[in-house]
């Protein structure tokens, strides 16, 4: 394997028509360090991931690896020649070839002798678990023992990146969690740099050091799975990550110190204080700031779990209905609704470990360090006002401050 | 229970059975009679060694042999690059497929008939060439040896190609793209990937293009010249059966085509088996 301290991706856009599939993407990727694309589908993780292989040109930027240009969209080193390993959604086996023939497939390629890659595959093999089934074809294996053939014909290869697309997403819920946990060990076991791709934000959280959010082809937020998960840069990440209670409103009053922010907002009746741990220079606070002075609409963001259910009154109290209970196991996800009687009613969706049945009343109270306040951006306004669930009495509760 | 499943299972094959007695194994079983009996009815294998004695007979194998394998390898070589490159589908390639279609759907006789007029000595083809200064006088392409390969070549082209199309399009482009990142060239991958995994589909391809070579009649009689080099050998069996009135001798040859058919196919079914399984001594290059 050659040595390698990063690879950097300068200003890559890849244009598909008049549309960019991904746009303006710029990252470094550190020796022996695994970083997830999270996004939802058709956000650009996939094609990102291919632009950097070099199976798909792109339009403009650059890729190194240290100093050496691989990719200036005008010259590219091919994707056979980058050293680079990749596993599909699909595992993509040959399928007319043994396992043992799969995994030795580009070591022959690289003429190693014989006896070298019997050596090779026997230990890739045992990497993953599959001793004794090098004679098998891939059509006798389960979902699960593919995917690990796939893994296994990469690193027996020691590529210089792995790139993992979606792996995990055609298996099911048990396997797919053992195979992380797998993927997992493998990588603090081996250090290969590996990218990965994923919709699901638990694998995220689980393997990566670093997680890059993307939206449209355009990347929201880099950052360790704690910063990602506690501190998500905008609305986006927000509810990609969890957060619900996506309310519209505007900002009362608002207090800044020099650690965080604290604001009152008011949401259909119901004051609500929120402390935002926004430091100076963060463009969350700068944005809240703006839409404060402007009384432009601004979005909450609560998790579902942060709600305290039962402790009313309390810090921002709100009495709710629940409209939809559904039960989970170890607690319950409830769709409930508040608001002044006669006047619209807003949607809050909450958890609840105590059993909850649907029509009761259930009081709620929200932490204000658990809040979350962005501006709205304007593609949000629409985005957000949909997804209600169907409120009592015919009526629709909306995500809305009349 | 199960036993009356079954019975019942059975009573529903029973059509597709008699179907296939009736149509198939009847009339070749009759045939394979003629052919070992005189018209007397008596048991001889007269008919074979006759076959095989009289020289103008015999040599028809090799003249079949030398149109059909010929034209065969050259539909199927031809149809193997073109479905590769269009796998991923091309622009046109509805009408592409549509004028390949086309002589299919016509039928051999009309498609020779074109041939006869368009290609003929004074067709607008042989005045394109002289027109171009490609030739001086007009060339020959109909009522000889290539007028009948020709004519096979467009019947037998398209079934080639849209058969091995569905087979390379089937193939995951995601197979192609792991043999790259695994180090493989374009041709390796062609070589080591797309090609073992085609080997199916251009065995079928082979063998179905062989038999209808093999078999030609109407473009032999129509584009070739009957009577001597383009004399098939379904011609030869023709004329025993509705010249010579002797059906024993023509069921006799007929047999002799089953055979040398079904020789050729197992050699191609062969050739696949060892190719899929052998794949690996190929991959150790």
């Amino acid at each position: 394997m050659k040595e390698f301290e990063r690879i950097t991706v300068k200003r890559m856009t890849k244009r598909f028509g008049d549309r960019d599939a991904v746009h303006d993407f710029s990252l470094e990727f550190f020796r022996g360090e695994f970083v997830t694309f999270l996004g939802p589908s058709g956000c650009g993780k996939s094609t990102a991931l291919n632009c950097i292989t070099g199976l798909i040109p792109i339009t403009s930027g650059e890729i190194f690896i240290d100093d050496e240009c691989i990719d200036d969209s005008r010259n590219k080193v091919p994707p056979e020649k980058r050293e680079f390993g990749m596993v599909f959604q699909n595992y993509a086996l040959f399928p007319h070839l043994t396992v043992y023939e799969n995994v030795a497939f580009g070591l022959k390629l690289r003429r190693f002798p014989r006896a070298e890659v019997e050596r090779k595959v026997g230990e890739a093999l045992k990497l993953v678990h599959l001793e004794g089934y090098a004679a098998k074809y891939p059509t006798q294996m389960s979902g699960g023992e593919q995917q690990r053939v796939a893994i296994a014909r990469c690193i027996v290869l020691e590529p210089r990146l792995l790139l993992l697309d979606e792996p995990l997403s055609n298996l099911d819920a048990k396997l797919r969690v053992e195979l992380r946990y797998e993927l997992k060990a493998l990588h603090e076991r081996l250090k290969v740099t590996t990218i990965y791709v994923t919709h699901d934000q638990t694998e995220a959280l689980a393997l990566s050091d670093r997680i890059v959010v993307l939206k449209s082809g355009r990347i929201q937020q880099v950052g360790s799975p704690v910063d990602i998960f506690s501190n998500p840069a905008n609305l986006f990440v927000a509810d990609f990550v969890g957060y619900k209670n996506a309310w519209r409103t505007t900002i009362d009053s608002l207090n800044e110190t020099p650690e965080g922010l604290s604001a009152r907002i008011r949401v259909q009746g119901s004051a609500i204080e929120a402390r935002l741990p926004y430091p100076e220079g963060d463009p969350r606070r700068l944005g809240l700031v703006e839409a404060f002075k402007a009384g432009s609409p601004v979005r909450t963001a609560i998790r579902p779990e942060d709600i305290d259910v039962g402790s009313f009154p309390g810090m921002n109290a709100l009495r709710c209905i629940a409209d939809l209970v559904e039960y989970q196991g170890h607690a319950s996800q409830v769709s409930a609704s508040f608001g002044d009687s006669g006047g619209e009613r807003v949607r809050v969706d909450l958890r609840a470990t105590a059993p909850i049945r649907e029509g009761e009343t259930v009081e709620a109270a929200i932490d204000p360090g658990k809040i979350l306040l962005f501006p709205e951006a304007p593609d949000e306004a629409a985005a957000n006002d949909a997804g209600a669930a169907p409120g009592r009495k015919g009526r629709k509760p909306k995500g809305r401050v009349s | 229970m199960r036993g009356s499943a079954r019975s019942g299972a059975f009573i529903l094959l029973i059509p597709a059975i008699v179907f296939i007695v009736l149509l198939f194994v009847y009339p070749f079983a009759y045939g394979l009679y003629l052919s070992l009996t005189t018209a007397d009815g008596a048991f001889s294998l007269g008919n074979y060694i006759r076959f095989f004695t009289d020289g103008r007979d015999l040599r028809t194998i090799w003249t079949t042999l030398s149109i059909a394998v010929p034209i065969t390898f050259i539909n199927v070589g031809l149809a193997v690059p073109f479905a590769y490159y269009m796998r991923r589908g091309v622009r046109g390639e509805r009408i592409i497929t549509f004028f390949l279609i086309v002589p299919i759907t016509l039928g051999t006789v009309l498609v020779s008939e074109g041939m006869l007029s368009y290609m003929g000595p004074n067709g607008w083809l042989n005045q394109l060439l002289i027109a171009l200064h490609l030739a001086k006088d007009p060339v020959r392409f109909t009522h000889n040896y290539l007028g009948v390969v020709i004519s096979l070549g467009l019947q037998g082209f398209p079934y080639a190609f849209l058969m091995l199309l569905g087979y390379v399009s089937g193939i995951s482009p995601d197979l192609e793209k792991a043999s790259q990142m695994l180090g493989a060239s374009r041709i390796q991958t062609f070589w080591k990937v797309l090609f073992p995994l085609m080997v199916p589909g251009i065995a079928i391809s082979f063998c179905l293009n062989f038999v209808m070579a093999f078999s030609v009649f109407p473009s032999a009689v129509l584009l070739g010249q009957p009577s001597g080099p383009t004399r098939v050998i379904a011609i030869a069996s023709y004329q025993w059966a509705f010249e010579k009135f002797n059906f024993n001798a023509a069921s006799a040859i007929s047999m002799i085509m089953a055979a040398i058919e079904l020789l050729v196919i197992s050699i191609v079914l062969v050739w696949r088996s060892r190719m899929y399984r052998g794949v690996s001594v190929v991959g150790k290059g």
